[in-house]
């Protein structure tokens, strides 16, 4: 399987990563189109740089499973509450789109997700199963993004913070901890692009173990380096931290994953 | 996989082939006799221009593109075919050839190591300089119409039963670490070398040191300009790191070998060795897609990257076979088992630069990290 970048590709990408730092409002996300991405490629593309710049709201709920402008859903078991909130509200249950009523508010450990318990309404239609497959890459690719800018802000953090008269960045302790994040999100990426090719379910349940595991790793690390300003919210790094926390188990846990991939592997 | 009609055909052909030509088990390629017939092996893919796919014909190759050399591999390992003894010569040097060797050189000496005429060993590695390569205190002195070369190298793979070897040796005492190296190849018959295989931990003897005195060497085999065989030698590293001696196909055909083990002898219970299993099976599929993925890019501190991956992917596959394989784990002796790729993998981590120095290269070179 072969998956270059295309310059429109990359195009995309660049814009939607020089927009996203100056803002993460919905608005940017639709002046840009990311509602109108067609293909699974295109869908990593945007959501990588959705996870750089830990975009909230529910991005891959609208964008990616949906497929509209701002709706939002809850898929029991794997999405048990609706993620945050839109004017149109789903639950998928068996197969078969209803709308859902949002109920109780629910405390996430990201506070930019604000998750509702709800109850189901009229049924609408059946959602064909790949869409769940395309939440879950979304989803991966979003896990990836946040690692990278989880990594590349743990980076400068070693480079400016200095301890025993030395920058912390040129400990080894530190370093091979920075090259072991950096190998896991490089060989996690091509699993996730991968996965947009074939959109089968063995490959987009590989790309989201790899993605989630590496995600986390970088996160831990980035916790570990930066040390006690890390735990704090003053520094914003928790935007990023709780995210992947939140993400790792959103859209099917790593267990289901597992047992999804190692089914489709030795039916 | 964008594979075309060419690709295919390609395919087709080397997959009939090794149907067809498939040798039995051979015996480990550390033994005498087991040297000789991997030798044999290597004049059998020669004679179907099959050594080295990817060279101009007139060395011995086909011209093939990167993606059929990938799929030759592909398709090489997945029919259980040998491991390769030539592989120093061929993915080490040659490459290295190619870029610093002159027209001359690479006429003469490539056409050889494709028929398994030449076998090479890298002679690297000295008692004090492993992975601190530049730290190498072997010499080469200048002498009429050539040099003289003196000191000792040690863990050279291959080095006790091959014919040639090629290495780094300080030709100006006075240059800084890096400087003043320079890129010799020398004949391992040649009066003034001895050779003293050292068993590895199999009791095979893997490895040798090489002792040189004052070994005359012409000028023909410098490689390179003199003093500049550090940067020579780095392109060779890279090689080494990177994509030619761990290609995807070895351990795409040692997924697919896992998971039918898996399913012959895997308790579906034990979600732990399940998960170990699976690890394998992604790690494979990944470093796949990232080698299709990156095959026009050229291979620099990046090697150092999936050099730390195949090497642990490597080892946790081979581990994990043995731990399904329960108290027959132990059982030794068996050519191609998953005992005698589990002693190859256990030394990824070290050779070619330790997993550590990896390491640093990874969070120097690429994260900008000081030294």
């Amino acid at each position: 399987m072969k998956f270059t970048l295309s310059d429109e590709q990359r195009q995309f990408a660049q814009a939607l990563r020089d927009a996203l730092k100056q803002s993460t409002a919905w608005e940017t996300l639709l002046a840009l189109g990311v509602h109108e991405v067609e293909t699974a490629p295109d869908l990593v593309v945007a959501f990588l740089e959705l996870g750089r710049a830990a975009v909230p709201g529910p991005v891959v709920e609208s964008f990616a499973v949906l497929r509209e402008p701002k709706a939002t859903l809850a898929w029991p078991p794997h999405v048990p509450y609706i993620v945050d909130e839109a004017e149109d509200t789903y639950a998928i249950v068996d197969g078969v789109r209803h709308r859902a009523i949002p109920e109780e508010p629910r405390k996430s450990v990201d506070p930019t997700r604000r998750l509702h318990t709800f109850r189901l309404g009229e049924a609408i239609d059946q959602i064909d199963a790949e869409a769940f497959n395309r939440g879950v890459l979304a989803c991966s690719a979003q896990l990836i993004g946040l690692g990278r800018t989880l990594l590349e802000r743990t980076r400068d953090y070693a480079l400016q913070r200095k301890q025993f008269g030395k920058t912390i960045g040129s400990f080894q302790a530190v370093k091979h901890q920075l090259a072991d994040v950096h190998v896991a999100l490089e060989l996690a990426e091509p699993l996730v692009f991968g996965a947009a090719v074939t959109l089968n379910t063995r490959d987009v349940s590989a790309a989201k173990i790899a993605a989630g595991t590496a995600a986390y790793q970088a996160m831990r690390t980035a916790l570990q380096v930066h040390g006690a300003i890390g735990y704090t919210s003053e520094l914003d790094l928790s935007r990023w931290m709780l995210k992947v926390r939140a993400l790792v188990t959103a859209w099917g846990t790593e267990a289901y994953h597992r047992e999804r991939l190692m089914a489709a592997l030795c039916p | 996989m964008d594979l075309d009609d060419t690709d295919l055909e390609f395919r087709r052909e080397v997959r009939t082939w090794l149907h067809d030509n498939l040798p039995g088990p051979l015996s480990s390629m550390d033994t005498a006799g087991g040297f000789e017939q991997h030798r044999e092996w290597e004049r059998t893919l020669a004679k179907a221009r099959l050594s080295a796919v990817s060279w101009p014909e007139e060395h011995g190759g086909r011209n093939a593109s990167l993606t059929q050399w990938l799929v030759f591999e592909e398709e090489y390992w997945a029919a259980g075919a040998p491991g390769r003894v030539a592989q120093n010569g061929i993915f080490l040097l040659a490459p290295t050839l190619y870029a610093h060797g002159t027209e001359e050189q690479q006429n003469r000496l490539l056409p050889r190591m494709a028929r398994a005429e030449d076998i090479w060993a890298q002679a690297w590695s000295e008692p004090e300089a492993g992975s601190d390569l530049a730290a190498i205190r072997s010499r080469g002195v200048r002498t009429d119409g050539g040099w003289l070369l003196t000191g000792q190298k040690t863990w050279s793979s291959r080095a006790a039963f091959a014919d040639k070897g090629f290495g780094l040796f300080r030709t100006d005492p006075e240059a800084e670490r890096h400087r003043g190296l320079t890129y010799f190849l020398f004949d391992l018959r040649a009066p003034g070398v001895t050779v003293r295989p050292i068993p590895q931990l199999d009791g095979e003897a893997g490895f040798a040191e090489i002792f040189l005195d004052e070994v005359f060497v012409p000028d023909a085999d410098v490689l390179g300009e003199p003093g500049a065989g550090w940067r020579v030698a780095m392109s060779t590293a890279g090689n080494e790191r990177g994509l030619s001696l761990r290609s995807p196909g070895r351990f795409c055909a040692a997924a697919d070998r896992l998971l039918k083990l898996w399913r012959e002898v895997g308790d579906p219970a034990d979600t732990a060795l399940r998960n170990k299993v699976l690890d394998a099976w992604m790690g494979a599929q990944a470093y796949r897609l990232h080698v299709f993925g990156s095959l026009d890019r050229p291979i620099g501190a990046e090697a150092s990257v999936t050099k730390l991956f195949w090497s642990q992917l490597d080892l946790s596959l081979h581990e994990t076979a043995l731990e399904l394989l329960g108290p027959n784990a132990e059982l030794a002796g068996q050519p191609g088992s998953w005992l005698d790729g589990y002693l190859f993998a256990l030394a990824g981590p070290i050779y070619a630069g330790t997993n550590e120095i990896q390491r640093n290269v990874v969070a120097e070179r690429l994260l900008g990290l000081p030294r």
